[in-house]
């Protein structure tokens, strides 16, 4: 590892609902407190803030700063990507630390997703669009399931597996108290969940909610001295397809809908790590839907091309397996905060501080964020 | 009370060929002068041999079917009475790798294969409106 590491120390989250009944700034202003809070780093000396958002759904990071009253501001960044952003946002706030372009930086991400602004159903502007609109292609949803579609085609995978991705994560939400979706799910109520877009059933689909999640930054020297163990960011990696798209529902010329951008990154980010996919001891998976685990756990190299099915099937991504995945319940059932959430339970297992669902082994775990073309990915690690 | 109207494209100069060549009944995708590649969508630069030289051109409108999904929910007014509908990746004959957005018609879902060879018709959604659909292709 070099000499100048960074490492994630805290996280705040405000509840998760269906209706806040706040503003974003209020909420994004109370996750961002409680991360420095948590961390036992002073909000006086927090000098950098780092967000994303899609559609206008979020605020600044500068208003953020200053309802915090963040006195020495000295590294922003507001990213216009959705789900792709949150581990490159935590690049980022580990590239600014280690340069020492600022001392601690807060990634944060906040929407009214449910009551507010939803980006499955959002108008998008822009010339992709026309393309799409008129034949009724106009949800996410839509895009990830002509993925889906050709995937469970070529690998031959049974649609139930998509089923097993969901109750196995529910099994982690029912002991998650943040969870939005906690009722417990076996197979033949997942097979009862009405059809949105083939092969999404409603309980394929992420739970869209109110509120903000946040992750603070630092050193690793720094995080030694704080009040938790440090999750420290062993590699981070950004990677798109070539010919990414027009916008966000255009993946016409992208080759390959069965191997989304996990498959491009993955030799780049355990490379950086020093680490082989048989290091890593849990996983915390980007799923605004069930079939994007598969293609990740595959893309990562957890198992082999059409094998990530019967690996979940096996028992191996739950609790006890060979390799917990998404152990918050996942974006299915925590809520979709856009895979802030799924970077912040990465760090509390790392940290050890997951109760009741805290993984057994929790050295090494990586993260992804994103479900096509692009996205990113991280490895942390406890401070070895 | 009148039924919801269709959403419809506000075509700009690059893609207007695509809608008035559907109004007219051909399948119109953009095409480099210089090297022959097709290109859709269609974007200001030849992606092979970056040519500004494009123009649209008509194309037999076969193909074969990538991918599709059914959708049972409806996320604008004008599907309401439409779903459940089927959407679909169609690779074109003329290129490896040329795909197009569209409808599949006249076809159940239960008989739908992915790589089944369809062909393009037209379905006219309103006075300004027709759209480029495909159907399962009848041998010759
Ligand atoms: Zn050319």
């Amino acid at each position: 590892m070099a000499t100048e590491a960074a490492a994630a120390v805290g996280v705040g989250y405000t509840k998760l609902t269906k209706a806040s009944g706040r503003t974003v700034l209020d909420l994004a202003t109370e996750a961002a407190r409680s991360s420095a809070q948590d961390a036992g780093v002073p909000l006086a000396e927090i000098d950098g803030v780092v967000s994303f958002s899609v559609l206008d759904d979020s605020v600044s990071s500068e208003a953020v700063a200053t309802t915090l009253a963040l006195p020495e501001l000295r590294y922003v960044m507001d990213f216009h990507q959705g789900g792709q952003s949150p581990c490159f946002m935590i690049q980022q706030a580990a590239m600014a630390v280690t340069q020492g372009y600022a001392k601690n930086v807060l990634v944060f991400r906040a929407l009214n997703g449910r009551s507010g602004v939803r980006v499955g159903s959002g108008q998008f502007a822009g010339g992709a669009a026309q393309y799409r609109y008129p034949i009724g292609y106009n949800a996410y949803l839509m895009y990830i399931a002509m993925w889906a579609q050709r995937y469970l085609y070529e690998t031959r995978t049974d649609p139930r597996a998509l089923g097993e991705v969901a109750v196995a994560q529910r099994a982690y939400a029912e002991r998650n108290e943040r969870a939005i979706q906690r009722r417990p799910l076996d197979m033949d109520s997942y097979l009862a969940s009405p059809m949105v877009a083939e092969p999404f059933r409603v309980a394929d689909c992420t739970s869209e909610v109110d509120g903000a999640c946040a992750v603070l930054v630092t050193t690793l020297e720094r995080a030694r001295d704080l009040r938790h163990p440090p999750a420290v960011i062993a590699s981070a990696a950004y990677r798109a397809g070539a010919r990414p798209g027009l916008d966000i529902g255009d993946q016409l010329l992208y080759d390959d809908y069965t191997r989304n951008f996990t498959s491009l990154l993955r030799e780049e980010l355990y490379r950086r790590a020093d680490i082989t996919a048989g290091d890593v001891d849990f996983a915390e998976i980007y799923d605004c839907f069930t079939a994007v685990v598969l293609m990740g756990l595959e893309g990562l190299g957890f198992c082999g091309r059409g094998e990530a099915g019967e690996f979940v099937r096996s028992g191996a991504t739950g609790l006890n397996g060979g390799l917990p995945v998404n152990t918050h319940g996942g974006l299915l059932a925590e809520g979709y905060l856009h895979g802030m959430n799924t970077v912040a339970e990465a760090v509390l297992q790392i940290q050890g501080r997951c109760g009741d669902r805290q993984v057994a082994r929790h050295d090494v775990g990586v993260v992804t964020s994103g479900a096509l073309v692009d996205g990113s990915a991280l490895v942390l690690t406890t401070d070895r | 009370m009148s039924a919801p109207a269709p959403p419809t494209p506000a075509p700009g100069a690059i893609s207007e060929f695509f809608w008035s060549g559907a109004r007219r009944g051909q399948l119109m995708i953009q095409r480099c002068q210089a090297c022959g590649t097709y290109i859709h969508l269609p974007r200001p630069v030849c992606r092979a041999c970056h040519s500004f030289d494009l123009l649209g051109e008509p194309v037999s409108g076969r193909g074969s079917l990538y991918s599709f999904t059914e959708t049972h929910r409806p996320f604008h007014p004008f599907f309401v009475d439409r779903v459940p509908y089927l959407v679909a990746v169609v690779e074109l004959e003329e290129q490896a790798g040329l795909r197009v957005l569209t409808n599949l018609v006249r076809v159940a879902e239960a008989d739908v294969r992915i790589g089944m060879a369809v062909q393009v018709e037209f379905e006219r959604l309103s006075d300004d409106l027709t759209i480029p659909v495909f159907a399962p292709a009848v041998a010759a």
